[in-house]
């Protein structure tokens, strides 16, 4: 039997009918057409399908959609909330070459964004922590690392601005 | 990974679980954070027509504690949750140690300190150190309410004490006695990250200068997490020094039955095994001299 269910993703309220077998990462890319949010190993390990759930990060591969009812979503599309400028994240990881395939940047930038609102000036130490749950097949992990720190900086010069992180 | 086609439910009460689970029959499972049981599923190693999904129960969260009784940490609460609460933190250090050790952040934000013992991986990296802390759980059917040692728990990989209509509702750990310590020592393949290859919890009490209450539990040597009972029997009594915790650690090590899989050898396990005993010695004792005076 499909479940009703509501769910807020990036600021918009969706009422979808799902199987409840069906994973938010597949109704997230499928249903919805946010794509930016990938699918690697599909159990866990990769990081590549890491989103925001009530704020906290998660994967979206081995969470059921049905279990998330109700529940605030952030995906990588939110980042840019404008669809033009930029996150600071997104600004340091191109800045740092912290990109090349990409396929593990989506995730990376959304562990990125949960390390810093907990964490705003985080050591090289908890930065690679908080990316333990990712894979990168390319970049060799320093530019990423690299990246989250220049991002911390920026974050707090633009809140003095009053964006918001 | 497509999952196989199951119902779902995802009650408010326990006692809506509960009827839940029975009336579910053979075919139905509860679901927590599902980070065993979606990966399970995926692969096709555990079949379910139907998922109960526990996290909705707003009775079996939380972490409570209280200087006489102990700790009380809830089924539906997160691994993440036990790692940072300050409780956990100050009096029962080694339990956040192992709770901060399990799997990466996201994992930890799904994953469930019931779903680990529930799951009953030889590895489960937070089987030892409550072990080691003589902690119990609470068990819950629509018959009753039993509280059962965790010593009593496991039964061999994936198999447990609890029946098939049971929910584990809440895990207690007593409270630290006086000049007592606690330690969590593993190992991994991949560095920090990676499921133990070997993982040992320990708790003793320093009377006078003799040690007491010696307990040491191992993780990922042997069908299930086991007490290295003979071991403790060498300290129990004792007086510290570093030619007893080397001793020890090699009978915790005899007594050890590991294997060799993917992660790790044998022989290497046996070797672990003494050397993180020692260190988890040492840090409890460590830990034991300090809260001397508390
Ligand atoms: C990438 C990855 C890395 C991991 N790393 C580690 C690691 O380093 N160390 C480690 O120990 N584990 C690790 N795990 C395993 C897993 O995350 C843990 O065992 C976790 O604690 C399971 O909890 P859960 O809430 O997700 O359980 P679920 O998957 O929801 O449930 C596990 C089992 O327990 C049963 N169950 C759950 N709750 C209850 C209850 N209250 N009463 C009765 N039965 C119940 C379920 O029916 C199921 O059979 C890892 C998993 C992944 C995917
Ligand atoms: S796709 Fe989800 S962790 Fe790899
Ligand atoms: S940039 Fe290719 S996997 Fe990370």
């Amino acid at each position: 039997m499909k479940h009703q269910i509501r769910l807020n993703v990036n600021g918009d309220d969706y009422e979808l009918l799902v199987d409840p077998w069906r994973t938010l990462n597949e109704v997230l890319r499928e249903d919805l057409n946010l794509t930016g949010t990938k699918l690697g190993c599909g159990v866990g390990d990769c990081g590549a399908c890491t989103v925001l759930v009530d704020g906290k990060s998660v994967s979206s591969c081995i969470t059921l959609a049905v279990a998330v009812d109700g529940k605030k979503i952030e995906t990588v599309e939110g980042l840019a909330a404008s669809g033009e400028k930029l996150h600071p994240i997104q600004e340091s990881f191109i800045e740092k070459g912290a990109i090349q395939c990409g396929f593990c940047t989506a995730g990376m930038e959304m562990s990125a964004l949960y390390l810093l609102r907990k964490n705003p000036s985080p050591t090289e130490e908890e930065i690679r922590e908080g990316l333990s749950g990712h894979l990168c097949r390319c970049t060799g992990y320093n530019q990423i690392v690299e990246a989250i720190a220049d991002a911390a900086d920026r974050m707090k010069t633009d809140r003095g601005k009053g964006v918001k992180p | 990974m497509r999952l196989p086609k199951f119902d779902y439910v995802a009650p408010k009460t326990l006692d809506e679980a509960l009827k839940a689970l029975t009336a579910g029959g053979e075919g139905c499972r509860l679901l927590a954070g599902g980070t065993d049981l979606m990966v399970k599923m995926g692969h096709g190693l555990t079949a379910a027509s139907l998922l109960v999904a526990i996290k909705g129960i707003e009775g079996l969260h939380g972490i409570r504690f209280d200087p006489s009784k102990g700790l009380s940490i809830g089924a539906a609460t997160l691994i993440a949750e036990v790692a940072e609460h300050p409780d956990v933190l100050k009096y029962y250090p080694a339990v956040a140690q192992a709770a901060r050790k399990t799997a990466n952040t996201q994992i930890r934000n799904m994953a469930t300190l019931a779903g680990n013992l529930c799951n009953a991986a030889p590895s489960a990296d937070n089987a030892p150190v409550l072990l080691a802390r003589g902690a119990e759980v609470e068990v819950v059917s629509q018959k009753g309410t039993r509280q059962l040692s965790l010593d009593d728990f496991f039964n061999g990989p994936g198999q447990t004490e609890l029946a098939r209509d049971e929910i584990l509702t809440q895990i207690l750990v007593p409270p630290a006695a006086k000049a007592s310590g606690a330690s969590y020592q593993w190992i991994s393949p991949r560095g920090k990250v990676d499921i133990s290859a070997v993982c040992v919890g320990v708790n003793l009490r320093l009377d006078g200068d003799v040690l007491k209450d010696v307990r040491i539990a191992l993780g990922a040597v042997a069908p299930t997490p086991m007490r290295a009972t003979e071991a403790e029997a060498l300290m129990e009594g004792a007086k510290w020094s570093e030619a007893l915790a080397e001793q020890v650690s090699a009978k915790a090590s005899e007594e050890s039955r590991p294997i060799t899989d993917v992660r790790a050898s044998a022989e290497y396990r046996r070797r672990m095994v003494s050397v993180l005993t020692r260190r988890a010695l040492e840090e409890a004792h460590a830990r034991a001299v300090e809260n001397w005076g508390v």
